[in-house]
């Protein structure tokens, strides 16, 4: 006697009162979150999984989830963990979508198994085991998805403090607030030479009047920064330097190779429009 | 063997590296344009990058030794198009090529060269 | 948690070629920045040639990792070649000395999150990097 086929065969036989009932489940317990997923794509998405699930125990000898036969059924719950994120669900409301199941399912069980309890007792827990075994992928396929929206989120924010500027045709300013971190400057590095490409200008103005202090590290940074966009065919100044950030910078010995420096924006841009030929004449 | 094409733009040269190069087919250009350099008379070349997405530390130093070569043959040379990805590691892997001028495009390179030889027709030392 | 692997021979310059492509194909499947999937791609390139010519030919093996959100690809390379004598040395260049001559391991350690390098003169040198998105 095998219990995955009982299993199998309920899911085959009786599939339709299976989605009706757990179809009706869902609805009830979705009654809190009405309006952020229809009605019929409840039945579609139910009935969908239905079907791999069934056509993945016809096969599957094992329980183990890990398995490849069970890839479809996997992915399956990956997608919908995910749309559940981006709709708002919370991790229990996504989970309720395969604990629902639970009820329809038993009840599908105890009419095949009418009268043999003993068989009802093993069926049963086959079933709960799986499908316990199925609702805890669904919330680790949540936490990640829920784990990758708040790390693009704290991405997108830190591209929104740090704006690259176009100051006049050909250059750019980047005014650098507060402590630079070694992520930070990634990813500012990043947008700002993307937006050299894309403005296709000349000159890039990096301005740390902003930043409090300059370590080597922070030293570091910016000198990549600039042989980088030296190496893109554009060249860069950078202003803002204090006199105590000079002296850092000689203390620490680092070499500044040539970079151009200001004291100040302003300074910084005259310099900027000289070099792209620019002048301008008072009335 | 496939080769590089080297096309010729007024008195510069030009050379659009597309593909993504085995290390025969580098040193093949190379060799191909110290040629053309001094068959040509050319007196610039363009080497444009723009479609790379990726130069090591050899290409890196292929285009170092080609700025090298031409000088020596009285040819400036101008990279133009890194992309911002292939710059920002270049770097990183320690590879900033100091002596060798770049564009942001052919256009701004070609301006470059024509400065350059201006400058240098006229007696002045221009150094980039 | 292995999620595949795989291995591709360097046995010749168009081995590295390939291999290149294949790290660019792994690192855009586990989701990397462009800028994250250059710099692996870059390193795989870097270590792949190490492995041709100091090491005389070798064997890529890759992994594709998963550890919760995090996706990573896993790069081993390994030769049979003479060994790397001076490791100690081999790995102290400071950031400045950009002259790329060498193996380049400080400059291809830098583009990575973890790199681990084994080398034994007379039997050979294995390097494993770790680019995690």
């Amino acid at each position: 006697m095998n219990s995955k086929g009982t299993l199998a065969s309920v899911l085959q036989s009786r599939r339709q009162e299976i989605l009706t009932q757990w179809v009706k489940q869902l609805e009830q317990a979705s009654a809190s979150v009405k309006g952020r997923i229809s009605a019929t794509d409840l039945k579609t998405q139910a009935n969908e999984f239905l079907g791999f699930l069934s056509a993945t125990m016809e096969t599957q000898d094992s329980n183990d989830l890990g398995a490849p036969g069970w890839q479809p059924v996997r992915e399956f719950l990956e997608d919908l963990s995910r749309q559940r994120v981006f709709a708002g669900f919370s991790s229990d409301e996504t989970a309720t979508f395969i604990f629902s199941l639970k009820r329809p399912l038993f009840e599908a069980l105890r009419q095949e198994t009418k009268g043999d309890s003993e068989r009802m007792a093993v069926e049963t827990w086959a079933a709960t085991e799986l499908l316990d075994k199925l609702g805890l992928h669904t919330v680790k396929a949540f936490q990640i998805s829920r784990e990758e929206v708040i790390g693009r989120q704290q991405t997108e924010l830190l591209e929104l403090s740090t704006p690259v500027v176009k100051l006049w045709d050909g250059i750019l300013a980047l005014p650098m607030i507060g402590t630079l971190d070694s992520a930070r400057t990634q990813i500012v590095m990043e947008s700002l030479l993307q937006k050299i490409v894309e403005t296709e200008s000349q000159i890039a103005i990096i301005d740390i009047t902003g930043v409090p202090t300059v370590d080597t590290l922070v030293a570091q940074h910016l000198l990549k920064t600039v042989a980088a966009i030296r190496l893109m065919g554009a060249d860069c100044i950078i202003s803002g330097v204090r006199p105590q950030i000079a002296q850092t910078i000689v203390h620490l010995g680092v070499d500044l190779q040539g970079v151009t420096t200001k004291a100040n924006l302003a300074d910084a841009l005259a310099l900027a429009l000289k070099r792209t030929g620019i002048s301008f004449t008072k009335h | 063997m496939d080769r590089i094409p080297i096309l010729r733009m007024g008195e510069f040269l030009l050379v659009t590296i597309q593909v993504d190069m085995h290390d025969q087919l580098a040193l093949q250009l190379q060799d191909d344009l110290t040629c053309a350099i001094e068959k040509k008379g050319a007196k610039g070349v363009l080497i444009d990058i723009s479609a790379l997405e990726m130069v090591d530390s050899f290409i890196g130093r292929m285009i170092a030794d080609i700025s090298g070569m031409a000088r020596i043959l009285d040819a400036r040379t101008v990279l133009v198009g890194m992309q911002p990805a292939v710059a920002i590691t270049l770097v990183e892997l320690g590879l900033s090529l100091p002596g060798v001028a770049t564009a942001l495009n052919v256009e701004r390179g070609m301006v470059l060269l024509r400065a350059a030889l201006n400058a240098s027709e006229t007696g002045d030392h221009v150094n980039r | 948690m292995i999620t595949s692997t795989g291995e591709l021979p360097l046995t010749n310059e168009h081995d590295i070629v390939l291999g290149r492509q294949s790290v660019r194909r792994m690192a855009q499947q586990q989701g990397f920045s462009l800028v994250d999937q250059t710099k692996i791609v870059t390193a795989a390139s870097e270590l792949a040639r190490n492995a041709l010519i100091y090491g005389g030919g070798g064997t890529l093996t890759w992994a594709l990792l998963s550890e919760g959100a995090r996706r990573g690809v896993r790069l081993t390379f390994e030769d049979q070649g003479p060994g790397i004598p001076n490791l100690e040395l081999a790995m102290t260049d400071g950031w400045s000395s950009g002259t790329g001559l060498g193996l380049g391991l400080t400059g291809t350690r830098r583009l990575v999150n973890e790199f681990e390098i084994d080398s034994t003169v007379g039997v050979g040198t294995r390097v494993v990097i770790t680019r995690w998105r």
